[in-house]
């Protein structure tokens, strides 16, 4: 087995998840809680220490001003992008901001970017995974909404650089997810992908053919989800609150967040019951209690749910598909649960929706397989391809404010062009190029990608340079460009201004920062975790050798056990994980047999109708003798 | 082998880097690597013949054939020169695939190969032509009557509309012409796959008098099309639909 690992995360608005390819089957690594879902939310506690997930979600109720949730929304997004964001979430921007600066949200008195926010997330996936596989982890796949934009591609890219993680890979939640599906079923058709998470929408259409995964078209709204739910919600009970009770709460951060836990406790409640009731604790000793009912729960949400009909029509539009040439609807995303967007989506698809996937997990999942795919693969992945689209067009402004589209949406990536420039004044050494993404017509209504000066032109007469730009959109989804003058054959030069995002020396600051001390972190972390499991498998040992089993053994495997015990012993005091992990694993062989004798003495004693505990053997065989590891097959 | 390549005119007769064997324009038809990037067209690059008529199932297969080879997954754990010409590469795959198989960027290619360059299509461009007086579209003549007409009704409906009326028999009316003008789309399709017959014997025949004939043919069919779009855009806009 390789010590590099490649992990599948899946970076949601709600929760993330890591995994990875273990044998033939993807699975989650679940964190030191033992749970799979970890959540979106960071925190900065008394002591200035940042907190990820279910950890810090205590604060968001208790110090709501030291805490973040839903952080993938403000992903590769400028300031004149969020202000309807920040009526609804309690984002506290940096009072400094300047104009075209990477937004910073403060957590008490610091500030952080939103890619910096994603990297202490994704950093505790990484420790998570570290500590499972008790190697560190340099590489991985990350999943985002298909309909992100080059911008939020960007950051979120930024941000596993920033966590001490190579991105290998960006893939579309909605792909990722189809891969898990098509590793399930093998397959060939026309297949839908209907994602509605925490905070992103996106629908994909794939062709499923001998294994190839082609994505025929997507489409979405990366501002619709869950949390356009639990906001209405809020909405109409802070309203209620006022009207009812005559009391504002509405600035008070605690109150709105208690009230934020029940509606989503509702939410929840509501896919399976046919009604549920919010009572919120309220200043001065009110109380706000209300029942609602699923049919009142289900009018009141339709109208977010309605916004995801017209992107399905436009995917199959554009696939050129028709909802009875699709095979199969795959639900994905935790909001998929909701009784009545399955209903929607029987609708619209004229079909009953595929829901044995796990829609927390699935993304993850296929993440994991990507990963796989990436590494070389193995038999059940290395004739997996995915072939994936660009959801945007990608154009240029040309005279008079109009986009010039360059690379149409739902190509097929890599994709190019390349385009040629030339001068409209003689002597003129740079040419300005503004490229955009968007499907509008104007540039001012496409989203401004960046803008290139190509510089160096020779001087010669107007009209005569011919400089030639070529757009590179890699499998990432993200822009490359490169130019030349034919002329001279001089390569132009570009400066990137990109309108959204960090430049590459800011990112590498903000790496400096948490990396050196993550790598001694680590190191510690494992030394802890490696003394730990060394101190349980003695201690198991110690009790072994009070059982029958022991003494069945031959004195020459007791001899033997009992130089490996010693070793342990010592390499235990020393700072070494990995040595303490050799010593532990040539335990853990040695002492196979022992572990096979004792289940046998306990079942054997079992059936002579003891008890286990009469049996004396400290542990019941399902937890099975710690020696006994699972890991030997 | 290297003779048989040799006699493939469709062939870029270069040395693999790798093992120094021929290849072609992407992959090494010896050892299959991936080969630097050489500016080739879309039809070389497919090893296909400058024909229109083109079977697209056997050009999907060998889309997911090349693409298994030249994917950037593939090149993962390969070095940083290899990745970049994959990369390249596969790109160059996509937009080939992209352009051959749909029938009218197909033609449209092939023209631009020929050296004539199709007139943007974008509304925008098209009204920004209007209004510069540049590139002014020309009407088809046999078109005047009828472009005359419904850009008289489409004033009207617009200023109906203005004053917040429905005046339905003009909607009726202009629902027709519609209807005609997508009719009219649809024939100048069926004209479009005999003048891709006409130019593959010319291709077969390398008759040069013949490909120019038809070659200014196809041009003059693809820009009455894409008037003839603009036309059923405009028509929707102003009904609103």
């Amino acid at each position: 087995m390789s010590n590099q690992r490649i992990v599948g995360i899946d970076l949601g608005t709600t929760n993330s998840l890591v995994a990875f390819m273990q044998g033939d089957v993807p699975v989650v690594i679940p964190g030191d809680d033992g749970l799979n879902l970890v959540p979106s939310v960071v925190a900065l506690d008394e002591n200035d220490q940042i907190i990820v997930g279910n950890a810090a979600r205590k604060y968001l109720i208790e110090t709501p001003e030291r805490a973040v949730y839903s952080i993938k929304r403000l992903m590769g997004r400028g300031i004149e992008d969020i202000w309807e964001e920040l009526k609804l979430f309690p984002f506290r921007l940096a009072e400094d901001l300047q104009p075209g600066e990477v937004l910073r949200i403060k957590l008490g008195d610091k500030t952080f970017t939103p890619p910096e926010i994603s990297a202490f997330i994704l950093r505790q996936l990484k420790r998570n995974a570290e500590r499972f596989f008790g190697a560190p982890v340099t590489q991985a796949v990350i999943t985002v909404p298909a309909y992100f934009n080059d911008a939020q591609r960007q950051a979120t890219k930024d941000a596993g650089r920033i966590a001490g993680l190579e991105v290998l890979r960006l893939v579309n939640e909605p792909t990722a997810a189809s891969l898990a599906y098509g590793l399930d079923q093998k397959q060939n058709g026309i297949v839908a992908v209907y994602d509605l998470g925490g905070g992103t929408f996106d629908i994909s259409i794939l062709k499923l053919h001998d294994e190839i995964f082609e994505v025929m078209a997507t489409n979405g709204d990366t501002h619709l989800g869950g949390d356009d739910i639990d906001n209405l919600l809020i909405t109409i009970a802070l309203d209620d609150i006022l009207g009812d009770l005559g009391l504002d709460v509405r600035r008070n951060g605690e109150i709105v967040q208690t009230i934020r836990k029940s509606v989503i406790e509702a939410k929840i409640a509501l896919s399976s019951e046919p009604a549920a009731k919010l009572d919120v604790e309220l200043p001065g000793g009110k109380r706000y209690q209300r029942e609602i009912t699923r049919q009142q729960f289900e009018d009141l949400i339709r109208p977010i749910l309605d916004r995801t009909i017209a992107p399905c029509k436009q995917a199959m539009k554009d696939a050129g598909v028709t909802p009875e040439q699709i095979e199969e609807v795959v639900l994905v995303g935790g909001s998929t649960r909701i009784p009545t967007v399955r209903a929607l989506v029987k609708e619209m698809f004229r079909r009953e929706p595929h829901t044995d996937l796990n829609p927390d997990e699935v993304v993850a999942l296929g993440a994991a397989v990507q990963a796989h795919i990436l590494s070389g693969g193995s038999d059940v992945t290395q004739n997996m391809l995915l072939l994936d689209v660009t959801p945007l067009s990608l154009g240029i402004e040309v005279a008079g404010g109009v986009t010039d589209k360059i690379i149409l949406r739902n190509s097929t990536v890599p994709a190019s062009s390349t385009q040629h420039y030339t001068t409209q004044v003689d002597g003129q050494v740079n040419v300005a190029v503004h490229v955009l993404q968007g499907e509008r017509e104007l540039a001012k209504d496409c989203r401004s990608l960046a803008r290139f000066d190509l510089k160096g032109i020779p001087p010669m007469p107007a009209g005569l340079p011919r400089i030639e730009v070529k757009f590179l959109i890699d499998a990432n989804g993200i822009l490359h460009v490169s130019a030349r003058e034919q002329r001279s054959g001089k390569e132009a030069e570009i400066e990137v201004q990109p309108s959204y995002g960090l430049t590459d020396e800011q990112v590498e600051s903000m790496i400096l920062e948490s990396f050196d001390s993550a790598e001694e972190d680590f190191r510690q972390r494992q030394v802890i975790e490696a003394r730990n499991e060394a101190e349980t498998i003695l201690s198991a040992l110690e009790k072994s050798k009070k059982s029958p089993a022991w003494g069945q053994l031959p004195n020459g495997e007791r001899k033997q056990i009992a130089k490996l015990e010693k070793a342990l012993q010592e390499v235990k005091q020393q700072d070494d994980y990995q040595k303490i992990r050799k010593s532990i694993d040539a335990l853990n062989q040695g002492t196979m047999r022992l572990a096979e004798l004792m289940m046998d003495t306990a079942v054997t004693t079992a059936l002579k109708g003891k008890t286990m505990e009469q049996a004396d053997m400290g542990e019941s065989p399902e937890t099975g003798h710690p020696v006994a590891k699972a890991d030997f097959e | 082998m290297s003779a048989e390549t040799n006699t493939a005119t469709v062939e870029a007769a270069h040395a693999c880097w790798s093992c120094g064997d021929m290849r072609a324009a992407h992959l090494c038809t010896s050892c299959g690597k991936v080969q630097p990037p050489t500016p080739v067209d879309y039809f070389t690059f497919f090893r296909l013949p400058r024909k229109l008529n083109l079977d697209t199932a056997a050009l999907e297969r060998e889309f997911y054939a090349l693409s298994r080879k030249l994917h950037p997954d593939v090149y993962a754990d390969r070095d940083s020169q290899e990745q970049e010409w994959s990369l390249e590469q596969s790109s160059r795959l996509n937009d080939a695939y992209r352009t051959l198989k749909d029938p009218i960027r197909r033609t449209e290619y092939l023209l631009k190969l020929e050296g004539v360059e199709l007139e943007g299509q974008s509304k925008a461009a098209t009204e920004e032509a209007r209004k510069t007086g540049e590139k002014k579209q020309i009407v088809p003549p046999d078109l005047l009557e009828e472009v005359f007409e419904l850009n008289m009704q489409l004033e009207e409906l617009r200023a109906s509309k203005k004053l917040g009326e429905e005046d339905s028999a003009l909607v009726q009316e202009l629902q027709t012409h519609k209807q005609s003008l997508g009719a009219k789309f649809s024939t100048l399709f069926n004209e479009l796959k005999d003048y891709w017959s006409e130019w593959d014997s010319a291709e077969e025949s390398d008759s040069e008098q013949e490909r120019r004939r038809v070659r200014d043919r196809m041009v003059d069919l693809l820009n009455r099309r894409s008037y003839i779009g603009n036309l059923v855009r405009d028509v929707n806009e102003a009904l609103g639909s």
